[in-house]
């Protein structure tokens, strides 16, 4: 009988095996992490595309998207919903390649620069005469379209009717009178203005667009500098010093809840919270754009919203491009469901904007005209880089009660390089 | 017949060969402790060294939006990351709050774990009450803090307090001038780590030996400061040693409780990982200056971390 040979020892080489198939092991697990696609094969031959959302305040949009999805016979369509900093988790995706096929965001051209989107002037070609000129503005980079615009989401301030009729104040027409409006509703209650918990970076584009500046010139120079623009920055401090704005607000701007609860008399925020602000609130609200800094300055509607793109990393592009004109351009019934039946947008197609009775009387109509007399769109050129010098600037200026013609070139020079290495 | 032979039978080489024994005896050990360690060795050149040595590479190139860029910029990186003022700031962020977590996570702990240990009844309720919130997450506790007791809105906790008394309002995390930001910031980490710092401090407790205690009563020595300044303190020199360097490595890595409660945006209160996280991995996407400073970063903490082995004499041989 053979004496049975005791376990060997590790020869080098089933060392090198062992090890290598562990690293294997470890990089597969960290590479076969979910990302949202549905798995292959799961639909014959069809591709499996990913779809990335951020998440919407409005109640049953995510069915709404799921629905839209599985409705779509071409192509498996998962949707990733993404609650909190969607937009840290898109950029993160964009480099890798478990990111999305199907996105939403806003174009900028550091995207369009490091090839991360793909034109899609093939599938709007037929339809591109219906966008409106603003949504195709903010999607062209060189002459390409990148993104189909979804929805126009104008962003105003809102104000409470009886509460500016106790207080004696009107609507204001000026920046001054926002500041002295702001500081008359304000008691020991309720505070006058709500722009943001972060003190009132979101006003950084209107109140530069409100002085007659702009962020960026035609020819892609730095718009916001000179003594205006300072001036303009300087009122959104004194109702910061004034102790005008309501600061620590459960939920941010962006959610009227600040506004419905009584913690403020007026309130920035978007077209989409209309709906939920009726149903709080009645008529006992009304609208009105940022004002004009004076009588040289004009008065703003930030023309904000979403797009959707496809990612230049999609292993079927064709397919990613068709399951968009499928969903944005082709079936007009959803895009009109996406913009009305949860929270209110505009339309970005011309006919279904004329044809959209929620949004032809009331607040809702009157939101409409200040967009179409006030909007401004984004410009595709300011890219993230530059927005968070500007950031730096504002929170500067209005935190800190720093010298804005100071503050204002240090953020001059953050753009102007970024232009630079942008377009040389 | 040995035991260890009736075991396991003798193989060929064993028997002839006892250097071949204990060689492969060797190799075994060798075998199994590839089999546990290997992973972990896998996970950390994947998952650390890789990244580690990658992010070395990006520093030297400008990746905007990339993570496999083209255009090598040398020191470009570094130099626009040292001379980049939020940078710096943010580094004086992380002193102010390692100059206000450290000593008190330290007094506190320590003050904490005296209370508990001298408490003859109910003792493991006492300790498990200040533990238990070692095991909540930052991140719950940041939105706990941010949206119930430090909003500024009257009907937060801390403003409902101070409304028994008259005062307004405060804009707890929104404002900078006061820095009251640092208040809810502090008290968020001190409630998280305080229970873990205790136990350690209870476990060096522990370790003395009440006959020094009682040898000091019999000196005259009076209970309370006397013996807390001669004996507790002293004894308790590796324990506090560990608190200090835990607490302080710890404070680098701020980040969760900044992040949620107070977000990137505000430039005021970004301790280095936040900026860094929001230069690179954020919306800039700007891999390479992350990178540069993440390295830069790195190096701050060796040379703080060997200031620190200086001056508290680790690795001394009466340590």
């Amino acid at each position: 009988m053979p004496v049975p040979k005791p376990t060997a020892g590790m020869t080098r080489r089933d060392l090198l095996r062992a090890g290598a198939i562990t690293a294997f092991a470890a990089f597969a697990a960290a590479c076969g992490s979910n990302s949202g696609r549905p798995a292959a094969g799961g639909g014959g031959d069809k591709a499996a595309l990913s779809q990335w959302y951020h998440q919407y305040g409005e109640a049953g949009t995510q069915q709404a998207a799921l629905r839209y999805a599985k409705e779509y016979a071409d192509a498996g369509v998962s949707v990733a919903w993404t609650p909190g900093d969607y937009g840290s988790k898109l950029a993160s995706g964009l480099l890798s390649n478990q990111g999305p096929d199907v996105f939403e965001s806003q174009l900028n051209y550091a995207m369009v620069k490091s090839g991360q989107v793909v034109p899609l002037d093939d599938i709007l070609a037929e339809t591109k005469s219906d966008f409106n000129d603003g949504a195709l503005r903010a999607n062209t980079v060189d002459g390409k379209v990148y993104g189909i615009k979804m929805i126009d989401d104008p962003q105003m301030i809102y104000y409470r009717k009886s509460l500016f009729d106790k207080a004696g104040v009107k609507p204001p027409t000026t920046v001054d009178e926002l500041v002295a409006a702001a500081k008359a509703l304000t008691t020991d209650k309720v505070k006058g203005l709500f722009i943001g918990n972060d003190g009132g970076l979101v006003l950084g584009i209107p109140s530069v667009n409100s002085s007659g500046g702009s962020l960026l010139t035609e020819d892609n120079k730095p718009g916001f500098t000179g003594e205006r623009a300072a001036q303009a920055f300087s009122k959104v401090r004194q109702m910061y010093a004034d102790k005008s704005l309501l600061l620590g607000a459960p939920a941010d701007w962006a959610d009227p809840s600040a506004f419905t609860q009584g913690l403020t008399a007026m309130q920035w925020c978007g077209l989409w919270a209309m709906p939920g602000i009726q149903k709080a609130l009645g008529d006992d609200f009304g609208v009105f754009p940022y004002p004009a800094l004076d009588a040289q300055g004009r008065a703003v509607v930030t023309s904000g919203g979403w797009s959707t793109f496809v990612s230049a990393k999609s292993k079927d592009v064709e397919a990613a491009k068709a399951f968009v004109k499928w969903l944005w351009i082709d079936k007009t019934e959803l895009q009109e469901d996406w913009c009305l039946s949860y929270g209110f947008h505009i339309p970005p197609r011309k006919s279904l904007a004329a044809k959209a009775a929620k949004l032809q009387t009331g607040p809702a109509a009157e939101a409409v005209k200040l967009n179409t007399d006030h909007g401004v769109v984004d410009n595709p050129a300011w890219t993230p880089k530059m927005a968070s010098a500007y950031n730096d600037m504002l929170t500067n200026v209005i935190k800190k009660g720093a010298d804005p013609a100071a503050e204002i070139t240090k953020a001059e020079k953050t753009v102007t390089t970024e232009l630079s290495r942008l377009f040389g | 017949m040995s035991v260890r032979s009736a075991i396991r039978p003798a193989s060929v080489d064993e028997t002839t060969n006892p250097t071949a024994s204990k060689s492969k005896g060797i190799k075994g050990n060798t075998f199994w402790f590839w089999v546990f360690v290997g992973p972990f060795v896998a996970g950390l050149l994947v998952f650390s060294y890789l990244p580690i040595l990658w992010s070395l590479v990006l520093s030297f190139f400008e990746a905007q939006n990339t993570v496999t860029p083209t255009k090598f910029v040398g020191l470009q990186n570094y130099v626009d990351m040292l001379t980049d003022p939020n940078f710096l700031s943010s580094l004086g962020t992380f002193s102010i709050f390692a100059v206000f977590i450290v000593p008190l996570t330290f007094v506190l702990s320590l003050a904490l774990a005296l209370l508990v240990n001298q408490v003859k009844v109910a003792r493991v309720f006492f300790r498990s009450v200040f533990f238990l919130p070692t095991a909540c997450s930052y991140v719950v506790a940041s939105l706990i803090w941010k949206l119930s007791i430090f909003n500024g809105v009257r009907f937060g906790l801390a403003n409902t307090v101070l409304g028994w008394f008259g005062v307004d309002q405060i804009a707890w995390l929104s404002t900078s001038d006061p820095p009251w930001f640092w208040l809810p910031i502090v008290t968020v980490r001190l409630w998280l780590q305080l229970g873990f710092y205790m136990i350690l401090f209870i476990a060096g407790l522990q370790r003395i030996s009440p006959t020094l205690y009682e040898a000091a009563y019999v000196d005259g020595a009076k209970p309370g400061w006397q013996t807390f300044r001669f004996i507790t303190l002293p004894q308790l020199r590796a324990t506090s040693i560990a608190v200090l360097l835990l607490n302080l490595i710890a404070a680098y890595q701020a980040f969760d409780e900044f992040y949620n409660l107070i977000g990137s945006t505000a430039n005021y209160a970004r301790p280095p990982l936040v900026y860094l996280y929001t230069v690179s991995l954020g919306s800039i996407q700007d891999l390479g200056r992350g990178s540069a400073g993440a390295l830069i970063l790195a190096v701050i903490i060796m040379l703080l971390t060997l200031l620190q082995n200086k001056i508290f004499g680790f690795g001394k041989a009466n340590d």
